[in-house]
C-alpha cells in the first residue's frame, strides 16, 4: 500500500513537473551553450530581465513593511476592522490576476477614474514601469503578512512587555525581541514573495501594453518569443526563471531546516507546521 | 507607545505607497515612436524600423527610435483606448482603430481616407494549409463543410485573422448562392461545425494545427500560412488556394492627438508614408505581405497564391456594419454558434 502511494506520487511528480522541466533545460540548449547564450544575448530579452528584477527589488521590500506592520497590528493589538483587515489582506490571493491588472486599468488607464487627472500631469503608470512595478506589489501582498499572523498571533505579547517594563525603548523591543522570534517566518514569506513578483504573468500582461525593450519582463518575453516561433531564446529565458526559481526552493529548504534547528534549540516554540530534520 | 508603534509604520507605509507612481518616469531626449501593431507582423516591423531610422537619419539628420508593441489587434486597440501611447497604430483591420476613434477620440473618424488604398500599405489573404500531400483532397470552400473534415481556425470573436477567415467563407458563399443570406449562413455554420478547436488568436491556431497536429486544414493568413511552410518545413504542410477568397487589408493610422503630444507629427506621418515606398513594399514580400504594386505579386518567382479576391467593403459594405452584423453580441456568429451545439 505505501510503496504504491509512493510509486503513484513520483510517477505523478515525474510526469507533471519533472518531465516538463526536463523539456525546458534540453530545448534552451538544443544548439548547445552558444544558442542558449546567444538567446539571451537580444537587448530586449536583457531589458525584460532588467525590468523583472526591478518589480522585485521594489515591490519586495515594500512587502516586508506592509508585512510587518500589518501582522504586528494584528497579531498585538485589539482593534476594529481586524477581521476586515485581514481579510483585505488575502483579496490578491482570492482574486484572479486578470482582475488585479483591470482593476488598475480602470483606475489610471486614460478612460479611467483618475485617467484624465493624470494625462494632465503627463505621468503614466499603466502601459509603463510603475504600472508593472503596481500590479506586482498587488499580487505579491499577502505572502509576508500570511507567514507572520499566525506566528505573531501564537506567540502573543508577552515577551514585548515584559521587555518594555524592563525598561526597552518601542524600537529596541522591536528589533531585539520580536524580529530575532519572527526572523525565519520572515525570510521565508519574502522567499515566496519574490518567487511570486518574478514569474507573475497575467496580471502584469494586463498593464504592460507590451513595449518590447521597455514594458516586457521576462514572462511576457518568453510568450513573445514562443510566439515568434523563436523556440530556443524562448526557453533559454524560461530556464534562467526556473533557475531563479529553483534558487529560491533551495534557499527555502535551507531556511526551513535551520528554523526548524533554531526551534529544537531552544526547545519550545509556537508549533508550526515544520519537520524537524531526521 | 503602542498606538505610536503602530502610526509609525502606517506613516511609512502611506509614504512608500505614495512615492512610488512618480519614482520612475522614462523621459530621453532622442525622438521615439511607438508603433502599436498586431502579432504576426513582429518580424517585419522590426527590418523596417531599422530601414526607416536610417532613411530618416540621411534625409534630416535626426536620430529616430522606433518602439514595437505587439498582441491580438483588438487587445492592442483597447490599451490604445486605455492610454498606451501609440504615435502610429498597424493593426489587422480597419474596426480596431474605429474603435479607437470612436471611444477616444484619440483620431479623426475618417482617418482610413488619409493614406492611399484606405491606408493599407500591404494586404494578404485568406488560404489553406494542409498536410503534406492533401490526404483529404481540399480544394475550395465547399470542400471544408464535407462531414469529416476537420477545420482549424481561431475565434472571431477575439482574433482579427478569424474574422476575415469568417467573412471570406461567408463572401464565396454568397457568391456561389445567387448572394441568398440564409443559404450563406447554412455554409458557414456546417463550416463551423468542423471545427474541433476555437483558439483566441491566429497563433495559439498556427500551434494547434502545425505543432499538435489536429485538423485536416487551417484557414489562415496567407503572410502565416508561408511562415508555416518556412519555420516547419515545407515537407510538412502545403498551401492551398481556394478559387476566391477576400483581400485582407491590414491598415495603418497616425494617431493625431498623441504624435502631437509628443512632437512626432512629421516623423510619424514619414514612417507610415515610408511603408509605400519601394523599401517599405519589398520588405512587405520579404515577409509575406502582398505589396500593392500588382507587378510585384505577378512575378514569376512570388510566392503568393494567384487566385481572384473581394474586397471587404464591396461583399459587406464596411467593416463597421460586417461588425454589427456578424461579430457583435447576439450576431450571425452568436446565432450558428448556439445553434451547433
Amino acid at each position: 500500500m505505501r510503496w504504491g502511494l509512493t510509486g503513484a506520487a513520483v510517477a505523478f511528480l515525474g510526469l507533471m513537473l519533472i518531465l516538463p522541466l526536463v523539456v525546458v533545460f534540453a530545448t534552451a540548449f538544443s544548439k548547445g551553450w552558444s544558442g542558449f547564450s546567444a538567446g539571451l544575448a537580444d537587448s530586449d530579452s536583457f531589458a525584460a530581465v532588467k525590468l523583472t528584477l526591478i518589480a522585485a527589488v521594489i515591490s519586495v521590500p515594500l512587502n516586508i513593511i506592509f508585512g510587518l506592520a500589518a501582522a504586528w497590528a494584528i497579531a498585538k493589538f485589539e482593534f476594529r476592522g481586524k477581521s476586515l483587515l485581514i481579510t483585505v489582506i488575502d483579496l490578491p490571493f482570492s482574486v484572479s490576476p486578470i482582475i488585479a491588472g483591470m482593476l488598475f486599468v480602470l483606475l489610471f488607464g486614460a478612460q479611467g477614474w483618475l485617467g484624465d487627472w493624470l494625462a494632465a500631469r503627463n505621468m503614466r503608470i499603466i502601459f509603463a514601469v510603475p504600472g508593472i512595478v503596481l500590479a506586482t506589489v498587488f499580487v505579491t501582498v499577502p505572502f509576508v503578512a500570511r507567514e507572520l499572523i499566525p506566528l505573531m498571533q501564537a506567540q502573543g505579547r508577552e515577551e514585548e512587555e515584559a521587555a518594555l517594563s524592563l525598561g526597552a525603548g518601542g524600537w529596541q523591543a522591536f528589533f531585539r525581541v520580536t524580529i530575532p522570534n519572527i526572523k525565519w517566518a520572515l525570510v521565508y514569506g519574502v522567499i515566496l514573495c519574490n518567487a511570486r513578483a518574478l514569474g507573475e504573468f497575467g496580471a502584469v500582461s494586463v498593464v504592460s501594453g507590451h513595449i518590447q525593450g521597455v514594458t516586457n519582463t521576462m514572462p511576457l518575453q518568453i510568450e513573445v518569443l514562443y510566439n515568434e516561433y523563436k523556440f530556443v531564446p524562448a526557453f533559454a529565458m524560461a530556464s534562467l526563471l526556473v533557475l531563479m526559481a529553483l534558487l529560491t526552493l533551495v534557499l527555502k529548504h535551507w531556511i526551513e531546516w535551520r528554523s526548524a534547528r533554531s526551534l529544537a534549540q531552544i526547545g519550545s516554540g509556537p508549533d508550526r507546521a515544520i519537520a524537524p530534520p531526521r | 507607545m503602542d498606538a505610536q508603534f503602530k502610526s509609525g509604520r502606517l506613516l511609512t507605509l502611506t509614504v512608500l505607497a505614495a512615492l512610488l507612481p512618480c519614482s520612475i518616469a522614462p523621459v530621453s531626449a532622442q525622438v521615439t515612436l511607438l508603433n502599436v501593431s498586431y502579432d504576426p507582423t513582429r518580424e517585419f516591423y522590426e527590418e523596417f524600423n531599422a530601414k526607416f531610422a536610417e532613411y530618416w537619419k540621411s534625409k534630416t539628420g535626426a536620430t529616430v527610435e522606433i518602439r514595437q508593441s505587439h498582441g491580438g489587434s483588438g487587445k492592442q486597440a483597447r490599451a490604445v483606448i486605455d492610454g498606451l501611447e501609440a504615435d502610429v497604430v498597424t493593426l489587422a483591420l480597419a474596426y480596431d482603430i474605429d474603435a479607437i476613434a470612436d471611444n477616444s477620440r484619440l483620431l479623426p473618424t475618417d482617418w482610413q481616407k488619409r493614406l492611399p488604398h484606405n491606408s493599407s500599405p500591404y494586404t494578404s489573404t485568406i488560404v489553406f494549409v494542409v498536410r503534406k500531400g492533401n490526404p483529404k483532397n481540399i480544394k475550395d470552400w465547399n470542400d471544408l463543410v464535407k462531414p469529416g473534415i476537420s477545420v482549424i481556425t481561431p475565434n472571431p470573436k477575439t482574433s482579427g485573422g478569424a474574422r476575415w477567415n469568417y467573412l471570406a467563407a461567408w463572401g464565396y458563399a454568397l457568391r456561389h448562392n445567387n448572394n441568398e443570406e440564409s443559404k450563406a449562413r447554412e455554409f458557414v455554420a456546417g463550416l463551423f461545425k468542423n471545427v474541433p478547436v476555437l483558439d483566441t488568436g491566429a497563433r495559439g491556431s498556427t500551434t494547434t494545427f502545425a505543432q499538435r497536429g489536429i485538423g485536416d486544414v487551417f484557414i489562415s493568413w496567407e503572410n502565416e500560412a508561408l511562415l508555416i511552410l518556412k519555420e516547419f518545413g515545407a515537407d510538412k504542410f502545403e498551401i492551398v488556394a481556394p478559387s476566391l477568397s477576400i483581400l485582407a487589408e491590414p491598415p495603418v493610422a497616425l494617431v493625431d492627438k498623441i504624435a502631437d503630444k509628443h512632437g512626432t507629427r512629421e516623423v510619424a506621418q514619414a514612417y507610415l508614408e515610408y511603408l509605400y515606398s519601394d523599401v517599405g513594399q519589398s520588405l512587405a514580400v520579404k515577409h509575406y505581405y502582398r505589396p500593392r504594386n500588382a507587378a510585384w505579386i505577378n512575378q514569376a518567382e512570388s510566392p503568393f497564391s494567384k487566385l481572384e479576391l473581394f474586397t471587404l467593403d464591396e461583399m459587406f459594405g464596411n467593416w463597421r456594419k460586417a461588425q454589427q452584423a456578424h461579430f457583435s453580441e447576439g450576431g450571425v456568429f452568436d446565432q450558428i454558434s448556439v445553434k451547433n451545439k
